[in-house]
């Protein structure tokens, strides 16, 4: 279905009030946030801000939440992982998560389609050229980039088409950390909708349209990024950097 | 008369065929529990429950419903398994969020009530199960006489133990199995039904047992007790194969069984109790196993 250009920019996910527990300990107070279709958001703060809770929280990992998350403008915040995944919502977690007893070809398979229109495996190689040359390999056994390629690509094949970030660069040699940010690019380009969360606003400031900042479990700010330069000392002030 | 290091060629060759044949039962059994352990979490002490129900299933289709041992080597594995989807959707599922202890305390529980019933029906003494009459006799092999049942038993759980590894290790659905053993949550993330695929599972597992009970009835008798007896040996093959490790509790299972007809040949006095010593040596050495993922 063509959709007309001038709405283009509607809400895709929308947070309201969203709440969070892991056991006893209350994660989330009520974050508000929203991404509109074809958008980078990113969200910013200090460790334990929540923001990969909010993550795991949209994708319908955490033991207990409220509020409401409207994906597409649907409820999501009752259902099971499993469902909001065959909405078309991916997550790359932050531990990267590859799956041992699978090899990078198993690996890079695993996630089921959800949609049509998800990356060939040709284009997920032509962006990573590293992975074809380690199909046969165990998972754990490629470097942390090539993990954390590994772990994006595979939710490129899905056809979902918000992606959720958790900390990419975290951990990765610059010249990776430039071939992510061109690779966020080029995906925005064709259309994915990509929340990030970052430590580095450097990197965020790259590849980002708006930035939200969380602290204790809300959000306290939004900055778009042309406007980051002129934020910058509350920037560093909300990060303590 | 032949002999291999003092022992008649018969008696040997008898043992080994024993051996393999108890193998088969133990490696049957501990693919079950591997593969119950490796995604659930949980120690199936109602395995060897599992089994004696799918002895007796396959007694009462022959004595109620008239139905064969081929009707029985298809259904009661369906009807078993059936009864532990039953056992995990209304209480293993409550149980994964707690410690390891309250699974072993049920599946240990539910195995007592189980084998109680049964004694409580069928008394203690053990009911006889005829040889499926395609399979009956035997065939000399020249140095030893095979009887046909056996062999077939020996093919047959060669045949399903190396089908399941090869759908845990070389398919997708078994990708989806391993990876959700590893980390259930992400794998549910990414849009499968992992809750449905444990109760699956679960039902699998209790399927082979109830196959290996079905294949059991001809040779062992069909008794309240028989899984008890056999399932203790088992675990001790699970631990020296290491836990949740699907090829090692395969080959552990066999090798077990034939270096336990060995015994009995060259040392019957230890015969018993080999495995167990086995278990202790391979504990002090590879506390995980033989072919468990080292800690």
């Amino acid at each position: 279905m063509a959709e007309p250009a001038n709405q283009a920019y509607t809400s895709l996910l929308a947070a309201k009030g969203l709440n969070a527990w892991y056991g006893e300990s209350h994660i989330l107070h009520g974050v508000d946030f929203e991404v509109h279709s074809g958008e980078v958001v990113t969200l910013l703060g200090r460790n334990g801000a929540g923001k990969t809770t909010t993550l795991k929280s949209i994708m319908g990992m955490v033991e207990k939440r409220t509020g409401s998350v409207l994906f597409q403008g649907q409820e999501t915040v009752k259902l099971p992982s499993n469902r909001i995944a065959q909405l078309g919502v991916a997550l790359c977690p932050e531990e990267r998560a590859i799956f041992a007893s699978l090899n990078v070809e198993e690996n890079l398979l695993l996630p089921p389609e959800v949609a049509a229109g998800g990356l060939s495996l040709e284009r997920i190689y032509e962006l990573f050229p590293n992975l074809k040359e380690r199909l046969k390999s165990q998972g754990t056994k490629l470097s942390g980039g090539e993990q954390q390629m590994l772990a994006i690509g595979r939710i490129l094949r899905t056809g979902a088409k918000m992606l959720l970030l958790d900390e990419p660069t975290e951990g990765l040699a610059p010249v990776i950390v430039q071939q992510i940010g061109r690779t966020i690019a080029r995906l925005k380009s064709e259309g994915f909708t990509i929340v990030l969360v970052e430590q580095n606003f450097r990197f965020a400031a790259t590849v980002a349209d708006r930035h939200y900042v969380m602290e204790n479990g809300r959000v306290v700010d939004m900055i778009p990024n042309a406007q980051l330069d002129a934020n910058m000392d509350k920037l560093h002030e909300y990060l303590g950097v | 008369m032949t002999e291999i290091f003092g022992v008649p060629t018969q008696a040997l060759f008898g043992q080994l065929l024993i051996g393999l044949i108890n193998g088969s039962f133990y490696a049957l059994l501990s693919l079950g529990l591997a593969v119950i352990f490796g995604l659930l979490n949980i120690i199936n002490f109602t395995h060897g429950a599992q089994y004696m129900m799918g002895a007796f299933v396959a007694y009462l289709l022959a004595n109620k419903a008239g139905l064969g041992y081929w009707w029985s080597l298809a259904l009661v594995p369906l009807i078993v398994g059936a009864t532990g989807v039953v056992i995990e959707r209304l209480m293993l599922s409550k149980l994964y969020k707690l410690d390891h202890l309250y699974g072993l305390l049920l599946t240990f529980g539910l195995a007592l009530i189980i084998q109680g019933l049964f004694r409580n029906e069928y008394g203690t003494s053990g009911l006889p199960y005829p040889m499926p009459a395609e399979l009956s006799g035997g065939t000399n092999l020249g140095f030893m006489f095979l009887p046909n049942y056996r062999a077939w038993v020996i093919v047959a759980s060669a045949i399903v133990c190396l089908g399941s590894w090869f759908v845990i290790e070389k398919t997708k659905l078994g990708s989806y199995l391993r990876a959700a053993t590893e980390n259930p949550a992400l794998v549910q993330a990414f849009g499968i039904n992992v809750p449905r695929m444990i109760t699956l599972t679960y039902g699998f597992g209790v399927a082979l047992a109830a196959f290996a009970g079905v294949m059991a009835a001809p040779i062992y008798q069909v008794s309240p007790q028989m899984g008890a007896d056999l399932i203790i040996v088992v675990f001790a093959v699970v631990v020296i194969g290491g836990m949740g490790s699907i090829l090692g509790s395969i080959l552990t299972g066999f090798g077990l069984g034939i270096i336990e007809g060995l015994t009995k040949v060259f040392y019957p006095e230890a015969s018993n109790t080999v495995i167990f010593i086995i278990m202790a040596i391979v504990l002090m050495f590879r506390p995980a196993g033989l072919f468990g993922a080292q800690k």
